[in-house]
């Protein structure tokens, strides 16, 4: 098989191979430690051909991107979730959406489609009308069914009990005790993919900001590292450090609110007001040095849309300074409290070799010793330049996600200290012009929970041919299933809030 | 307990003077808004209802949960259930998948009761607007008594909306 590079800043190559090839080169790419990134379809019947796979590795080199084209008529491809087995609900969300079937896959259920369109039309195919309204259809969904002497099930959701977004669990239970975990997520579907193919790629990055709103600056770099590796563009050196320095504060501001949840969780609401405190006085810093609290759309194709404000690095600096001993203090109250520790140790644990075989990634992987981060294995500029320390351990449990969060949060500081240090001068933003079409751009960014990656067909004129956002939460969700199992039901909202997944991200 | 007791005494109390209500914020002329009044004061339940947003408006909902923003303070709480609801605050365009959801939890909601649509996804249905998957904004599908523009509204907007829909026309 040959490989050529991607252009950009990701280090990513593609390659286009046969159907039949698929599963040796997963079996390959397997075999030597890798891992599945991401999947997804194009329909290319308009542009002459059939409809195509992409199939996205993590391999030693960096990331490989397998095209596989398919048959207009019979667009099926072997299956490759009993190789990876997070391929499974991907498989069947490429399916929902373009018809595009995995030959031989066990499980076949929809999964983001819910009954809004109809079964055999396929939103991301070029001939479906993406404005128009459909009747509901009738939306059963085949859950497993756990049977036995005691055994009762407690459906959750979709609207859940606190301000979470929605989805579905269903429990399996004996006693207090979990024997299973189903989820049914898809009910945030909001059309996201064909929506970037109505917009031109300058505003594709607004909607890819909004792909799932915690991580706004991790979508909006990934989108625009993306289109700027088709434009052949390489972002000054002053945009690449201001866009780290968004990414590590909004890394520190989601884990601070999670530290705070994960302490109100265990029934220390002082956890809450104290980390939620310091989560308010982080996203007011921000407002100052960029006017957004979640500092939307200052990364754009090109560059960044504005600079610091003259005053932002003294409001950063301050806020830095005055945190790192606050949670420290924090640290070690969590540490000391006997009452937080008996809940957050030995529970949800997913042991290492698990997480290996699932493909579990970002946050909780490297929570179960998974050492994978984007910043120091892949660094794009700056951080080739900063040395990121990644977080690992192998508890692989509530009290292992925590304390990769700690880390991570110490680090965040010492990285945002030490870009405001070296801030370059310089431009902003380059024009990004003449586009060609017909080519893919990958943008791949580790995110506060893990790894997202924005694939990027170009179309004539500046056009968004497709669009792909992946977000880590696809690989973890399923492993959330497991982490549960032999837990009790009390312990399931401090489980899931360690892992705090994207609901929307997933969705689309 | 020592060190929890010292942070809490060094902290003090962070919470600031509440926002007033903002009037411009409300879009329907509410018929039983007297009877609010008489009924709630200003002793309100909340049940939130994400219909499909991606999530920016959650976290300011959680911050105004914070000790900055103490909604708590102001005789305002979330509930685990519409039925213990005053108040429903939706965000997001309403996917078309949780439309039926949408409606169950507004029916659920006792009478007399309100909604607050949050964020320009439940005022106009935002960027995602309004497609094969996505109804768009919350009046939509439900009436819709404030609407809180911003993407997301800061926890001061919020508290603004909340507080228009509670309160006499100024
Ligand atoms: S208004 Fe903005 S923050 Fe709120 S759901 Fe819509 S896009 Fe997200």
């Amino acid at each position: 098989m040959e490989l050529h590079p991607l252009p950009g800043a990701a280090p990513a190559w593609q390659g286009e191979i046969a159907p039949h090839q698929l599963p040796a080169c997963c079996e390959a790419v397997k075999n030597r430690g890798g891992r599945l990134v991401s999947l997804w379809g194009t329909d290319r019947r308009h542009l002459g051909g059939g409809f195509a796979l992409h199939v996205a590795l993590s391999d030693q080199p960096g990331l490989v991107c397998l095209s596989v084209p398919l048959d207009a008529a019979n667009p099926a491809y072997p299956d490759i979730s009993a190789i990876f087995p997070a391929a499974n609900r991907m498989q069947r969300a490429a399916f929902d959406l373009l018809g595009i079937a995995p030959a031989g896959a066990a499980d076949t259920r929809q999964w983001l489609r819910h009954g809004s369109w109809p079964q055999n039309a396929h939103p991301l195919r070029k001939e479906f009308d993406g404005g128009r309204v459909h009747s509901h259809d009738a939306d059963v969904y085949p859950f497993v069914t756990v049977t036995g002497d005691g055994v009762h099930e407690i459906p959750v959701g979709p609207v859940h009990a606190g301000t979470i977004e929605p989805g579905h669990f269903r429990f399996s239970i004996i006693g207090e005790r979990v024997l299973r975990l189903e989820e049914r997520l898809g009910y945030k579907h909001k059309g996201i993919e064909k929506r970037f193919e109505s917009l031109s790629l300058e505003d594709g990055a607004k909607l890819a900001g909004r792909v799932s709103g915690d991580s706004t600056v991790a979508y909006a770099w990934a989108y625009s590292m993306a289109v700027e590796g088709i434009a052949g563009v390489t972002v000054p050196p002053r945009a690449a450090h201001l866009r780290a320095l968004l990414l590590e504060l909004e890394r520190l501001a989601n884990h601070l609110g999670d530290l705070g949840y994960l302490g109100n969780d265990v029934a220390l609401s002082f956890g809450f007001a104290q980390f939620w405190r310091l989560k308010e006085d982080a996203l007011r810093a921000s407002a100052a040095a960029f006017g957004h609290r979640y500092l939307m759309d200052l990364v754009v194709p090109g560059g960044v849309s504005r600079d610091i404000a003259p005053d932002g690095a003294a409001a950063l600096l301050a806020m830095a300074d005055a945190l790192e001993p606050e949670v420290r203090t924090l640290k070690a109250i969590y540490d000391e409290h006997a009452g937080v520790q008996d809940r957050f140790l030995t529970t949800g644990r997913v042991t290492p070799e698990l997480a290996a075989r699932l493909g579990l990634t970002g946050l909780p992987g490297r929570a179960s010793g998974q050492a994978w981060d984007l910043r120091a294995q892949y660094p794009v500029a700056p951080y080739d330049q900063l040395d990121v320390r990644m977080a690992t351990h192998r508890g692989g449990d509530v009290a292992a996600r925590v304390t990769v969060r700690f880390e991570e949060v110490f680090e965040s500081l010492r990285l945002v200290r030490r870009l405001l240090d070296t801030l370059p001068g310089g431009e902003l933003r380059l024009l990004i012009s003449n586009v060609p079409a017909g080519a893919l751009g990958i943008g791949l960014v580790e995110g506060w929970r893990g790894e997202v990656l924005v694939a990027l067909h170009s179309g004539k004129d500046g056009a968004i041919e497709r669009c792909h956002p992946h977000d880590p939460s696809w690989q973890n969700w399923p492993l959330l299933e497991h982490a549960i199992i032999g837990n009790i039901v009390p312990d399931f909202p401090l489980i899931n809030k360690s892992f705090n997944l994207s609901y929307s991200g997933q969705d689309l | 307990m020592y060190q929890i007791i010292k942070q809490i005494l060094k902290t003090g109390i962070k919470t600031e003077t509440p926002p007033q209500a903002d009037d411009s914020l409300r879009v329907r002329e509410q018929e039983i808004s007297a009877e609010i009044l008489r009924v709630f004061g200003r002793a309100l339940k909340i049940r939130h209802v994400d219909a499909g947003s991606c999530n920016g408006c959650e976290l300011e909902i959680h911050a105004v949960n914070s000790a900055y923003y103490n909604i708590e303070g102001l005789g305002i709480g979330f509930v685990a259930s519409p039925r213990h609801a005053d108040m429903l605050l939706v965000t997001g365009p309403v996917s078309r998948h949780m439309e039926t959801a949408l409606k169950r939890t507004f029916d659920a909601t006792p009478d007399p009761k309100l909604v607050v649509a949050l964020g320009d996804c439940g005022c106009t249905g935002g960027l995602f607007g309004e497609n094969y998957a996505s109804c768009g904004k919350v009046s939509n599908v439900i009436p819709v008594d404030v609407e809180v523009p911003g993407c997301p509204p800061p926890p001061t907007a919020i508290l603004q909306g909340i507080l228009a829909a509670v309160s006499k026309r100024g």
